[in-house]
């Protein structure tokens, strides 16, 4: 006898090795080895979620119930497949160049980045799917109530619907620990696309034994399996055609329009031409699910009592017949088909929630608060997190209301009919042109609307939620409203009638309201990238830029990215632009990849309000629409073009301009500086002069003058002698001819040090520092690095006007160099004079308070520089901010 | 003497490659015709293994023509093709 406790272990042990799949799948991956993770087979595998535990079990109950009218469930979607170069493909194609995140961000986004549209998607989405997350839990439920069955008075049926909360909350930690690690939709899940990659092969290999089993050692070989199906009472199926066509159809809708589908198939998409490979792959794996479902419901039929549950059959039959192993490997694949379906659908339904509805309701109750660096993103993931954990259980709360009675097939189609009413908005917009956000509205409510009525109310049952009266006579008597036979047609499957009329109005509405309304100049543009995608090589551009500050575009990207993401992204098109330092020019073309890059993260919706928020104004030119525009405005565009080089050329002459600028600032600072050389030379020159003369000639001189005398004389002379050193100093580093002395230390040792010679440990500045992140071992000369440390922590201390000065040391390692940040809550320096720092002769103030005669950060530059590393101004931190950047010990090992 | 016959199309490969395009648009409504056939026959009840035949047998044969596509498809530029 299968023990429960033999179950429950098997069950234990295999989510284990789901959670060490995913974790050792996400370690490579974070080593930039993704190699076959990336391959077409594990793509094409990961679709196989579409493949649940209502297909597993349900599809042998559906085929006990209505022959082969189970397939239609899977031959929408292998026509879908079959033809990926026409709708699959242009998805595919758009979600990776506007970075989608979701199948409510690709909607919003056609419709010019609707926050409307992504919401009610969302709502939509969600209802939708919790029935089907009920499903999942239920089928778990039920499979393990056949074991219990098996063993009286271990377990009582009842007490088995607890294994469904327990299931719920395993899956919710897996999902969070596996689903909210990133936030950009480029860097993929790499983890949970493995696992459920495992657990595809797992339930086609479970179905696949269940199958032989029932074909060689229940019926005893093809012919007789072929006897037998002529023989039962399945023999005298008879295609329903209404069902068969428009089952047919829906599921191929469907396969487009679930959030789960949709997640896997376009969101963590890593390769387009991994289309070709799932083209036929995937159709050949739904026909490997499919060829044995009918054999194992005509063998359950004739050798299981009467009136057991066919959904159950791929269960029973094996244990009927003692092959407890063969049972066991049969719900390890239902397990594996309802724990993958679960935790894709949690994360696509969690990303939309966070993205279309948390965060901009978030955004529009805090305007004007104070922002801080990586706020959005805590918030978003924070959000993520919970809302995977509140989908599970509104999945888990609609199985427990529901009782989970219904036969299961039922559940999955009613679901089918509720996401495919995205269906037009989703096609219409990517293959036409004049759709428009109105008429996407008006569709999609009202099928919704349809839906629930005529579908998911009366789904409940009778008198539930919609009153048995109702249902009979219609709403008030009106028999035309009858939920069951709107419009007076009566006779259909009621999830036919459902389809056919919410379907139908949801494309009525959807073509009145996109040719009667006129649409706004953005979702213009949108439509034509979305319709063109294949077309437009260059990308038309959003923003015109210009009034936007890079520096405001800096801490707004921090915000949603992080400091660190941030700023690799400013610092790589700093290099596209060909120029140096931390701050890109704000190019049209610039901010429309920032504002991609963006909604890579937070939706389409949102990353295009926050940066409209510090362009301001309209974001679309005459320009941009033309460049869509039909083909009669090409040659206008031509000139557009023209113009746009000639708006480059200019661009280009400012720089120039600048460079010239900085030039002509640095040769004035330069015969500043010589005449303030000779001046700084002088003065103690003079003194000393003076007081030697005193010396020489005044023979009166009391002992007390003298020593004051001479006093002044050797204070002048040490400081014209550190002049001088730190002169020597300089040319010395700038020749490279420098001694090093390289030892092993670690950073914390270093700035200790530094601390405690710069005099901060005792004065007013307050130090902020991080011990644990400084204890980075590197190679490098201790002294040289404490001299860089030094500058900077007590030129923080010297120009810092806060009040309450602060300074915080953030450090940071990885890639083979550690970066260390000093940034202090004073004013910072201005624009203009952040090219000049660091520049040799350069001081921003002219008061001598300063003491030394600006050289000390050009000392610590060429110091830098001959330690294999860099300093450089950290723009937008708030106050003053400087960043070191040197190789880590280990990478300087491997060179 | 016949001189050998001159090709008609230049672009041959251009050509043969817009048209395989275009069976690759054409093959999923192949398919949904060819599985939509049983509904004709309706009333006449044929025996269940004989249509689960036919509808393996017409799934296997869509399978096949998409891999053969996909295969020349494949090696098309993603840049060029619309």
């Amino acid at each position: 006898m299968l023990s429960l406790h033999l179950l429950l272990a098997v069950c234990l042990l295999y989510v284990g090795l789901l959670f060490l799949v995913a974790w050792a799948a996400e370690k490579r991956a974070s080593r930039g080895q993704a190699g076959w993770l990336r391959s077409p087979a594990v793509y094409t595998l990961s679709l196989s979620i579409y493949c649940t535990a209502w297909t597993f079990y349900g599809a042998v109950g559906y085929a006990a119930r209505s022959g082969l009218e189970f397939m239609t469930i899977y031959l929408g979607p292998t026509l879908v497949m079959v033809g990926w170069w026409g709708v699959v493909r242009k998805l595919v194609r758009i979600g990776r160049s506007q970075r989608i995140t979701s199948i409510a961000d690709l909607v919003s986004s056609r419709y010019g980045k609707s926050n409307l549209l992504g919401a009610l998607v969302t709502v939509l989405a969600v209802l939708g799917s919790t029935p089907y997350i009920a499903l999942q839990l239920q089928s778990v439920t039920l499979s393990v109530s056949v074991f219990a069955a098996e063993e009286p008075g271990f377990m009582r049926a009842p007490e088995t619907s607890g294994s469904a909360l327990w299931v719920a909350a395993g899956l919710t930690l897996f999902t969070i620990v596996f689903g909210t690690r990133k936030l950009d939709v480029n860097e993929r899940h790499h983890g949970i696309v493995t696992a459920i990659a495992l657990e595809a092969v797992v339930k086609l290999v479970a179905l696949l034994a269940v199958g032989v089993f029932v074909v060689w050692g229940v019926a005893g070989g093809v012919a007789p399996m072929f006897d037998m199906i002529d023989t039962s009472r399945l023999a005298e199926w008879q295609v329903r055609p209404s069902r068969w066509i428009g089952y047919t159809l829906l599921a191929g809708v469907a396969f487009l329009t679930l959030p789960r589908m949709f997640q896997v198939l376009v969101v963590e998409n890593p390769d387009e031409r991994h289309l070709a490979t799932a083209s036929w792959a995937f159709p050949l794996y739904l026909m490997a699910m499919s060829l044995f479902v009918l054999p194992i419901a005509v063998a359950g039929l004739a050798v299981m009592p009467a009136g057991s549950n066919p959904d159950l059959f791929v269960l029973t039959v094996p244990l009927a017949q003692g092959r407890e192993g063969l049972a066991l490997l049969a719900f390890l694949g239902g397990f594996s088909s309802a724990t993958s379906m679960v935790i894709v659908a949690a994360i696509a339904l969690a990303t939309m929630v966070s993205n279309n509805i948390v965060l901009p309701i978030w955004l529009s109750t805090r305007s004007g608060g104070g922002v801080r660096s990586g706020d959005v993103r805590e918030v978003v993931l924070a959000s993520r997190r919970l809302s995977i954990g509140a989908v599970l259980a509104l999945g888990y709360a609609y199985y427990r209301v529901t009782g989970g009675g219904e036969a299961l097939a039922a559940i999955g189609l009613i679901s089918f009919v509720g996401v495919a009413q995205v269906a037009p908005a989703l096609v219409g917009g990517v293959f036409w042109r004049g759709a428009t956000r109105i008429g996407a509205v008006a569709g999609l409510l009202a099928g919704f609307l349809v839906w629930v009525y005529t579908l998911f109310l009366p789904s409940f049952g009778e008198g539930v939620l919609i009153p048995a009266v109702m249902l009979a006579e219609g709403p008030w008597g009106i028999g035309w409203l009858r939920p069951r036979a709107l419009f007076g047609i009566e006779g259909l499957d009621p999830v036919v009638h459902a389809m056919f009329w919410s379907l139908s109005i949801n494309i009525c509405l959807f073509l009145a309201g996109s040719i009667l309304t006129f649409p706004k100049p953005l979702e213009r543009l949108q439509g034509a990238t979305f319709v063109n995608v294949f077309r437009h090589a260059a990308e038309p551009r959003g923003w015109s830029g210009g009034s936007a500050e890079a520096e405001d575009l800096l801490m707004m990207a921090q915000r949603i990215l992080g400091s660190a993401e941030a700023q690799a992204l400013f610092s790589r098109e700093v290099a596209r632009q060909g120029r140096v330092g931390f701050l890109p020019d704000p190019t049209p073309a610039f901010l429309e990849r920032l504002e991609r890059e963006l909604a890579g993260s937070v939706g389409a919706a949102t990353a295009h309000a926050m940066l409209g928020q510090i362009i301001g104004g309209s974001s679309v030119s005459v320009e941009d629409l033309m460049r869509v525009a039909d083909e009669t405005a090409q040659i206008m565009e031509y000139s557009a073009q023209l113009e746009a080089k000639s708006s480059e050329l200019e661009r280009t002459a400012r720089q120039l301009r600048d460079a010239n600028e900085k030039l002509t600032a640095l040769s004035h600072q330069k015969d500043a500086f010589l005449s303030q050389i000779s001046h700084e030379l002088r003065t103690p020159m003079t003194s000393i002069r003076a007081f030697s003369e005193i010396l020489r000639d005044g023979a009166e001189l009391g002992e007390a003058d003298r020593l004051r005398y001479t006093g002044v004389i050797h204070d002048e002379a040490v400081r014209l002698t550190r002049l001088l050193d730190d002169l020597l100093d300089l040319s010395v580093l700038e020749n490279g001819q420098v001694m090093l002395n390289v030892a092993d230390t670690t950073l914390r040792r270093v700035i200790d040090r530094a601390v405690s010679a710069a005099g901060l440990e005792a004065g007013r500045v307050r130090l902020r520092r991080d011990l644990a992140s400084e204890a980075v071992a590197i190679r490098t000369d201790p002294d040289r690095l404490a001299q860089v440390f030094i500058n900077v922590l007590s030129n923080a201390a010297k120009y810092c006007e806060a009040p309450r000065p602060e300074l915080a040391v953030h450090v940071r390692s990885g890639q083979g160099q550690v970066t260390v940040d000093f940034i202090d809550n004073g004013r910072g320096i201005p624009r203009e004079a952040q090219n000049l720092i660091f520049e040799k002769f350069s001081r921003l103030t002219d008061q001598r308070a300063a003491g030394g005669a600006g050289l000390g950060l050009a000392i610590c530059r060429e110091i830098m520089a001959n330690l294999g590393g860099d300093i450089a101004y950290l723009p937008g931190q708030g106050g003053a901010a400087f960043r070191v950047t040197l190789a880590t010990a280990r990478a300087q090992a491997a060179e | 003497m016949k001189a050998p016959r001159e090709p008609l199309f230049l672009a041959r490969r251009g050509y043969r490659r817009r048209r395989i395009m275009d069976a690759a648009r054409i093959l999923p409504y192949f398919g949904l015709f060819l599985f939509m056939l049983p509904v004709l026959r309706g009333g006449h009840a044929s025996s269940i293994a004989v249509s689960a035949i036919y509808l393996f047998g017409v799934w296997f044969g869509l399978i096949l023509a998409a891999f053969v596509l996909s295969g020349r498809l494949k090696r098309i530029d993603p840049e060029d093709d619309g």
